[in-house]
């Protein structure tokens, strides 16, 4: 066996493999499978009740919270269209006006979006407060003693 | 000798743990939790590279048949499986507080699974044939096919929407993070591809051992 060729079933294998990857590149660049729409997007071929994801930045000064009755309101934008989007529930500690979001749920017929899962979403950057290289220890004994803010 | 680098990976380790806790500053945006990526970082860059092990050898060893080839995939395939369940845990964990979710089916999480799975199908693999040298040669092309996939992880964020974040680091620029993040990163790289680098000389020798024991 030492040193024959690769048999002729490993080789369909892996060319199923490649075939399979392939597709998965073609259909992420052509955006033909898409993990979360643009609010754009659902404007054009929105359906009632189907289950979407929708994906945008929160409007500044759209974000309406209630702690209360845990009624949470705000829009959803990609600088072109807006989508009204409706949650009960809190949201997770990133979710803020002028940052990113992405949210499960359906499209009503009353003409808002009502979410079951809101899902922050982050930058790549990394901050320092005011970005100084200073020694980290007292703040984050601070924070543990939560006496911050 | 292996024992050495188990010292040295220790003290590495131990210096990456001062770097995340008492150098790096508590982040802006996201405060304390941010610190889970002083392991969730190193810990996907050292399976990568663990990967990249198990590619060379399984193809070493598809050429050459040596055992010493497959001992070394082998070896590297098991400690690359650690370190990616680690890294997939702590983001896991790290995506609860700020995502608001444990696990999401996006690009980058579902590329990372597959990743996984297929390592995980190469410990199996190995097992399903009572022929030794069968199992080995099984799994040299799932470990080859396991390891191609990388790239695909890495650019995932870029080819496709996900939730997950663009690299911070490992990306043409400079970094998008304060240079006492970067720097407490790098360490806890270093620690933990020692570490890694000694979990995979342990394994080697008990893979031999166990060989010679059997021969």
């Amino acid at each position: 066996m030492k040193g024959l060729p690769l048999k002729p079933k490993f080789v369909a294998g892996i060319a199923v493999l490649a075939l399979a990857l392939a597709y998965m590149i073609y259909a992420g660049v052509t955006q033909s499978a898409v993990y979360f729409v643009t609010p754009s997007e659902l404007h054009t071929a929105a359906k009632t009740g189907k289950a979407y994801r929708l994906g945008g930045m929160v409007e500044k000064g759209s974000v309406n919270w209630k702690p209360a009755t845990l009624d949470l309101r705000f829009t959803l934008s990609d600088g072109q269209a807006k989508v009204p989007v409706r949650h009960h529930g809190t949201a997770p500690d990133l979710f803020g006006e002028g940052r990113g979001a992405v949210v499960e749920g359906t499209w009503m017929s009353e003409g808002y979006f009502q979410a079951t899962l809101i899902m922050a979403k982050h930058s790549e950057e990394y901050k320092a407060p005011h970005d100084a290289a200073s020694p980290g220890y007292q703040e984050l004994m601070k924070s543990l003693r939560s006496d911050q803010k | 000798m292996t024992r050495w680098l188990g010292v040295v990976a220790m003290l590495g380790v131990l210096a990456g743990l001062v770097m995340a806790f008492l150098v790096a500053p508590r982040e802006m945006t996201q405060g304390n939790v941010q610190r889970i990526m002083y392991v969730h970082v190193p810990a996907v860059w050292v399976a990568y590279l663990a990967f990249l092990v198990v590619l060379l050898g399984s193809v070493a060893y598809l050429w050459s048949r040596a055992p010493a080839a497959d001992r070394t995939a082998h070896a590297a395939a098991e400690v690359g499986v650690v370190f990616l369940g680690v890294n997939i845990a702590t983001g896991a964990i790290w995506g609860k507080p700020t995502w608001g979710t444990w696990w999401t089916w996006d690009a980058r999480l579902t590329s990372v699974a597959v990743v996984f799975v297929i390592f995980i199908g190469y410990l199996l693999v190995r097992q399903m044939t009572d022929d030794p040298e069968r199992g080995a040669r099984f799994a040299a092309v799932v470990g080859i096919v396991g390891a191609l996939n990388i790239p695909l992880v890495h650019f995932s964020v870029y080819w496709w929407r996900t939730l997950h974040q663009p690299p911070t680091f490992a990306k043409p620029g400079p970094a998008a993070a304060s240079s006492a993040i970067g720097a407490a990163l790098l360490v806890n790289f270093v620690g933990l591809l020692l570490l890694c680098a000694y979990f995979i000389a342990k394994r080697y020798d008990l893979l031999r051992a166990q060989q010679e024991a059997t021969a």
